[in-house]
């Protein structure tokens, strides 16, 4: 029974770390363009990083 | 909605305006409609295109809402460069107004926001609920079980109140208002079964009931989450159709010059210049000049008109040559657009007085779940209980009729079904849309642009070698009349390379001309030409080479290829079909005949139209507008539903229910097969969670749902209703319409 008190806050930490990783994902603007990231995958070509437009239109202004 | 469609299509500089906000030395951001994009490629295509250009930062699509996101360091003059760098690589783009995008951003991901809390919450207390349930069966300790119970109740709480917040919300308001939605159960549910849960922690009881309370929040948010997503994705393909917009008119100023201002900014009486190819900003009446105008998006008449000195010109219509001059005679709300766009208004709300299938039920079953309830409550206290069992009962009656199914029925077929038509290249862009389609018993049809392909096409060219077709389409190709470009693409049917013909002028109102080597060819009326009157007719368009003998072109709006099939179908299954045009009773009559419809109407202006309708829904029809025009935009508002093909005008798409591409009517039949196979779903999902409160509310009432038997009984049915509706996804061919 002892192996429960750090299993049970072993597995809550798990799911509240995929619960970060999915509220992360939702703010850094990963589900806005469930189409267009598809294609993006099969892009060869280097194309230039997304981060600024989509950081800045939700995240407060730090740059 | 019109209303704002109507006065951006006016004030279009000022939406231009909106679209960048200052950002003091801060990067800023254009948003562009880009129309055409549909594939990986296309996106690389734009994004090149706009990233090479100077002052571009960074430029970003978004293949899903069609749009692309331009950053540049300082606030641009104008968008003119970017949509200039599109057109270039062939996609069109409209400058999009951003507030709004933005904010309608922020309400999705909130939702989605609260569906992964309640994920994580309802994941981990069922682990715990699992092990106390298998527990009961073997030899947990009685404290483990109640440490195991405060563990869940401790992430119950918090993920309840963030989770379930827009519920309580709305239940709030709907009980100010004395009313009651399908939340106030919801919510009384959910809030019951955790006030008590807790109740049972505190006095180490095994009826705990966190695990069912936010698994069934978990499931109604996933059901809101859908019909949000539905909800956007509707509004903006709306805001992405905006684009009817003449944001600078030429005036001529009183020493004669003429500069370019803003629409927003010219005032009855000014003198305007408006050249080919513009559309017509204000209403005026012409001064000089003579040339074609466009004006089927007033009239649904095909035929370009005629207009010289005195004529009336209307905001919205296209000149197709001149230029001409003109004096405005009304601007912004008093235009005939703006009038258009008031009626259209008022017959959409008549539109909003529509209650949807999901709150038709809500209104039956909420006071029904209130009064189960109570019942079970008084029931046991007559039977002799304390009021506590009384009160155990009553909630787990209150859990279990809690409209979980219900809330999730109608939003899981709708997400199902809109998906199936916009893979048939059919946008479904209002929500209820889907079941105001399912009602219809009268199919009312707009000729122009809907029964037919709006565009006249050269009906006979068999005596037509392909030498002389070439020779008339390099002097059409130059030409915007719709004429000319029925020559043109009768050509290039043919396999013919168009080139343009050097030196070619057009004489406005009559034709267009050029001089080769000095033999002169002329292609335009009859009179140009210098045919004689008994074979003139509006309906052709003539060559001359030199002096030989002019070469007929018999021009004419051809019917969509399917029209009279998809005619016969309708009218096979009961439905009463009638033609409603703006067009003259000779053309409309002629198309009538040639699809088979019995009752035809012509010459009917846009208030004749509705009043048309109403006549009919007075009687008891449900009516399907199908329109394409301007004209036909408030119709389509006033109808029961409504359909326009893609090639509508986008005031009459907003209008629309849903919209179809493709040049065949066939995507109506589909839309209609579809809309009734939803309301089918509907309808049996609504039976399934009917029938599962059948079986539990019982159970509850006699006091016998565990926690055990709470979740499984919750979950099932979600699953029951959300599997139901996935059967629409299937492509399965449903022939009764």
């Amino acid at each position: 029974m002892t192996a429960l008190a750090w299993l049970v806050p072993v597995a809550l930490a798990l799911g509240a770390a995929g619960l970060a990783a999915f509220l992360w994902s939702l703010k850094s603007g990963q589900f806005d363009d469930l189409e267009g990231a598809g294609w993006r995958a099969l892009d060869d070509e280097q194309t230039p990083k997304p981060a600024p437009v989509t950081a800045s239109e939700t995240k407060p202004q730090n740059t | 909605m019109a209303e704002a469609l109507i006065a951006s299509a006016l004030s279009g500089a000022a939406t231009a305006d909106d679209a960048r906000t200052d950002g003091d030395g801060k990067p800023v951001t254009t948003t562009l409609v880009v129309e055409n994009m549909h594939c990986g490629a296309c996106m690389r295509k734009v994004e090149q295109a706009l990233s090479g250009l100077p002052g571009v930062v960074h430029a970003r699509v978004n293949l899903s809402s069609k749009r692309v996101a331009i950053m540049t360091p300082a606030r641009p003059e104008t968008a003119e460069p970017f949509l200039a760098a599109l057109q270039s690589v062939g996609f069109k783009a409209i400058v999009l107004a951003d507030a709004e995008q933005q904010a309608k951003r922020g309400i999705d991901q909130d939702y989605l926001k609260r569906l992964g809390v309640a994920g994580f919450a309802a994941a981990n207390i069922m682990l715990l609920s699992v092990a106390v349930w298998s527990g009961h069966a073997g030899d947990m300790p009685q404290s483990l079980q109640t440490a195991f119970h405060w563990l869940s109740a401790m992430i119950a709480l918090p993920a309840i109140a963030y989770a379930g917040k827009p519920f309580f919300a709305s239940a709030k308001q709907a009980l100010m208002a004395r009313q009651l939605n399908m939340d106030v159960p919801i919510s009384l549910g959910v809030t019951l079964a955790t006030a008590m849960s807790l109740f049972q922690t505190i006095r180490h009881s095994e009826q705990v009931y966190f695990d069912a309370a936010i698994s069934l929040l978990f499931f109604l948010l996933i059901g809101r989450a859908l019909d949000q997503q539905m909800r956007a994705k509707a509004a903006s393909a709306a805001e992405n159709l905006l684009g009817l917009r003449t944001p600078v008119t030429s005036v001529v100023r009183s020493d004669g010059t003429v500069a370019r201002v803003a629409t927003s900014g010219v005032t009855a009486g000014t003198r305007v210049v408006i050249a080919a190819g513009e559309r017509v900003p204000v209403d005026a009446c012409v001064l000089h000049g003579a040339g074609d105008v466009d004006e089927s998006l007033i009239t649904g008449e095909s035929r370009p008109r005629r207009i010289q000195t005195g004529d009336q010109l209307y905001a919205g219509t296209m000149m197709l040559s001149g230029p001409i001059e003109a004096r405005t005679t009304a601007v912004a709300d008093n235009t005939l657009l703006a009038e258009i766009g008031q009626l259209m208004a008022t017959a959409e709300q008549a539109r909003g007085r529509y209650v949807r299938l999901a709150d038709r039920a809500a209104r039956m079953y909420a006071p029904a779940v209130h009064i189960l309830g109570l019942t079970t409550f008084v029931g046991w206290l007559l039977a002799g209980h304390g009021w506590e069992p009384a009160l155990t009962a009553a909630i787990a009656v209150l859990i279990i009729t809690c409209p979980c199914a219900l809330a999730l029925a109608v939003p899981a077929v709708q997400v199902a079904a809109t998906g199936r038509l916009f893979r048939n290249g059919i946008v479904l862009k209002a929500a209820d849309g889907l079941e105001r389609l399912a009602e219809i018993d009268t199919v009312i049809l707009d000729k122009t642009g809907t029964l037919t392909l709006g565009q006249p096409q050269v009906t006979d060219d068999a005596h037509v070698d392909t030498a002389t077709l070439a020779r008339a389409a390099s002097l059409a190709v130059q030409s915007r009349h719709p004429y000319a470009k029925a020559i043109v693409s009768a050509a290039r049917n043919r396999g013919i390379v168009v080139e343009a013909l050097p030196g070619v002028e057009e004489v406005a109102g009559e034709g267009l001309k050029a001089t080769i080597d000095g033999t002169e060819f002329k292609l335009g009326s009859a009179r140009f030409c210098g045919v004689d009157g008994e074979r003139a007719s509006e309906q052709v368009l003539w060559l001359r080479i030199g002096t030989a003998a002019p070469i007929a072109f018999p021009v004419a709006d051809a019917l969509r290829s399917d029209a009279k099939d998809v005619v016969a179908r309708l009218s096979a299954s009961g439905y009463r079909l009638e033609i409603l045009s703006g067009d003259t009773s000779e053309a409309v009559g002629e198309a009538a005949a040639a699809v088979c419809i019995a009752e035809w109407r012509a010459g009917r202006k846009p208030d004749e139209k509705i009043a048309r309708i109403m006549q009919l829904a007075s009687q008891g029809h449900k009516v399907l507008m199908l329109g394409d025009g301007l004209n036909d935009a408030p119709a389509l508002a006033a109808g029961h539903a409504a359909m326009s093909p893609s090639s509508a005008t986008d005031i009459s798409q907003t209008a629309a229910d849903a919209v179809f591409q493709g040049e065949k009517l066939a995507p109506v039949i589909e839309t209609i097969v579809v809309a009734k196979a939803a309301r089918r779903r509907s309808l049996e999902n609504f039976a399934i969670a009917i029938g599962y409160n059948m079986v539990f509310v019982p159970l509850a009432m006699a006091g016998l749902v565990t926690p055990l038997i709470a979740a499984i009984a919750m979950s099932a049915s979600s699953i029951a209703v959300t599997a139901n509706a996935l059967r629409l996804v299937r492509n399965q061919p449903e022939t009764a319409i």
